[in-house]
């Protein structure tokens, strides 16, 4: 804490003693260095406590079941047999490409429905924006567990329990996406569709020649959220389908930890498989992520 | 597709115009923006009518309804809120939501905060230490739950062996009711933190350089400069992190508690959240988890008028 935000280039000490400095900066300098050890030794520790939950999934999954539940740190002898077991006894495969179509298919139309209803709230006038603005905005808070039963009751009115669209259709709307993408638009300058207005281009072609290309950095890392947020999703699919082979990648591991009580080894080894594409992702997106966060915190 | 030929057409008649009457010019274009506007929100609006108005307001509409397993209804008009009144577990699961309301809110406060102004530091690997903090949020709450109940399990567990070798001998962290809803915080800020670090981060990363340079050289120390700068100047990311991390410790959870206790043991760490739906999907009780839930979419609704008029319509900076 004590130096913040010194603005010392942190390699000062490595850098030879060149020009004379004041005493006073070097003490500054030298007590730098020991807090900075002491916040690296802080850091590493609360870092490797917080991802020891997950080092410890990924051993077990490797480890026998004889092993599995002993404190061992590494297995003694790591054997893949747990992974061939879950990808046999269960179609675990096709989870994962259930709920990587359906993450996708999300994604992709929430955010083209969302950056053209931002683009309309932010860049278009007409009687009645703030009133529509408002609207979306009050729905902002209002997740789908909160309204779990009276969606599942609709879209059980409209025939689509059991069905991709079931899992797919509900999950596209949210005011959020909306409402990040209306903060983006808003702080474009205005003359950028002054040129192409007077041409006389329509405002699709605005959108998708103008606006769409300068989202680009927003929409991806919106996607990144997005698509995160629908390969984790349980408790939707798990109410609205049955059917084994809808299954998606989150229920068919809490089903099978149902089916296998105990047996740890399997349960991790399915359970690494189903983070494995998430810690991906977040390893190869992570600036995205970062980025989607900040925004959403309205900055 | 229509609309794009028709405001297309517009435009050029729009161009042909343009060196003639201004104000007819003007009105052909608001006419051409309100008819865009119109097709550019039709998607959404569409949707979120369908897929969120009708069911807040379905919400309220159900509760006054007794629906069975085969979809019947059965009008019944506040019979499901007289209900609620003497329910004492639904009053149960209102308590356990606001114990875990006041445990988590204020640990992810600080813990958030904390990590911020550690990983704001420049020390070596701060990446891969921000990285590392910041993992748990991105996985599923499903394999959340199952690696704590792998490392919460009774004996064989990691975390119980470490308990006994502290000296506490056969703690059942998930099989005690006084010790289960503590574990579900923890879990939860565990992997909550470091969403509220990232957020915390962006706003230490706005407060000016300088203001630290002036009190350093007013002779403010640490802890001074933290209470007379820092925390007000964070006020607005403060008030954010409060605000979502209320919500989502409302109306989240359920996954996690669903996976990891469900909802157990003898009903300590039942959420509202996972007594509605329990309500409605183990007991098939859906007109009266409808009317409990449609008074959480009325607070919710409360909650997003209040954070509309104090941030004036989501503005959450200072100016």
């Amino acid at each position: 804490m004590t130096d913040t935000l010194t603005g010392t280039p942190p390699r000062d000490d490595a850098a030879a003693p060149a020009p004379p400095r004041p005493v006073c900066t070097r003490r500054t300098d030298r007590r730098w260095t020991r807090s900075k050890v002491a916040l690296l030794v802080l850091g590493i520790v609360l870092g490797l406590l917080t991802i020891f939950p997950l080092l410890w999934m990924v051993s077990g999954s490797f480890k026998t079941a004889a092993e599995v539940n002993s404190a061992t740190l590494l297995p003694s002898a790591p054997t893949l047999d747990n992974y061939r077991y879950v990808f046999t006894e269960v179609p675990f495969l096709r989870y994962m490409l259930n709920s990587f179509f359906i993450s996708a298919t999300i994604t992709v139309l929430a955010l083209w429905f969302h950056s053209m209803a931002a683009y309309a709230l932010a860049r278009l006038k007409f009687r009645g924006r703030d009133t529509i603005f408002l609207l979306i905005f009050s729905t902002l808070l209002v997740s789908l567990p909160v309204i779990l039963i009276p969606t599942f009751v609709v879209v059980r009115a409209l025939g689509l329990v059991d069905s991709y669209a079931g899992l797919i259709v509900p999950a596209i709307f949210n005011a959020f996406g909306i409402f990040l993408l209306r903060q983006f638009y808003v702080s474009l300058p205005a003359e950028l569709e002054e040129a192409a207005l007077v041409d006389g281009a329509s405002y699709w072609r605005i959108y998708r020649s103008v606006i769409l290309p300068l989202s680009k950095p927003i929409l991806s890392a919106l996607a990144v959220f997005f698509f995160l947020a629908n390969w984790n999703a349980f408790v939707w699919p798990l109410t609205i389908t049955s059917d084994p082979d809808l299954r998606v990648v989150q229920l068919g591991i809490a089903t099978f930890q149902q089916q296998y009580v105990g047996d740890w080894n399997y349960v991790l080894a399915a359970a690494t498989v189903a983070a494995l594409p998430t810690l991906l992702i977040f390893f190869f997106f992570q600036r995205q992520i970062v980025e989607s966060i900040k925004n959403a915190g309205f900055k | 597709m229509s609309a794009v030929t028709v405001s297309r057409t517009a435009g050029r008649a729009r161009a042909g115009t343009a060196g003639g009457n201004a104000s007819v010019g003007k009105a052909a274009q608001e006419r051409r923006q309100r008819r865009a506007a119109f097709w550019f929100l039709l998607p959404d609006s569409l949707g979120l009518l369908v897929f969120v108005a009708v069911p807040m307001v379905l919400a309220v509409v159900l509760g006054f309804f007794r629906i069975d397993g085969f979809g019947s209804f059965q009008f019944i008009g506040v019979g499901n809120y007289v209900r609620m009144a003497g329910d004492p577990q639904f009053w149960s699961s209102v308590r356990i939501t606001l114990l875990y309301l006041v445990g988590v809110v204020p640990a992810i406060f600080v813990v958030g905060l904390g990590l911020a102004l550690l990983v704001q530091q420049k020390i070596p690997f701060v990446g891969a230490i921000r990285s590392m903090l910041f993992v748990p949020y991105v996985i599923s709450l499903v394999v959340v739950a199952m690696v704590w109940e792998f490392m919460l399990g009774d004996r064989t567990g990691v975390l119980s062996r470490v308990a006994a070798s502290l000296g506490f001998e056969n703690v059942s962290f998930l099989g005690e009711p006084s010790l289960a809803l503590g574990t579900v915080v923890v879990v939860t800020v565990w992997f909550q933190m470091g969403y509220y670090m990232v957020i915390f981060l962006a706003g230490l990363q706005d407060i000016p350089g300088e203001y630290y340079e002036a009190a350093r050289i007013d002779g403010a120390g640490a802890w001074q400069r933290f209470r007379a700068i820092t925390l007000p100047l964070l006020r607005p990311t403060s008030f954010f992190v409060i605000i979502t991390a209320t919500v989502s410790v409302i109306t989240g959870g359920l996954d996690l508690v669903f996976v990891l206790t469900g909802g157990g043991p003898a009903g300590s760490t039942t959420l509202l959240i996972f007594y509605i739906y329990e309500q409605a999907f183990l007991f098939g009780e859906l007109g009266y988890a409808a009317a409990i839930g449609s008074v959480l979419v009325l607070v919710m609704l409360a909650w997003s008028a209040l954070m509309f008029a104090v941030t004036r319509g989501g503005r959450f900076d200072n100016d």
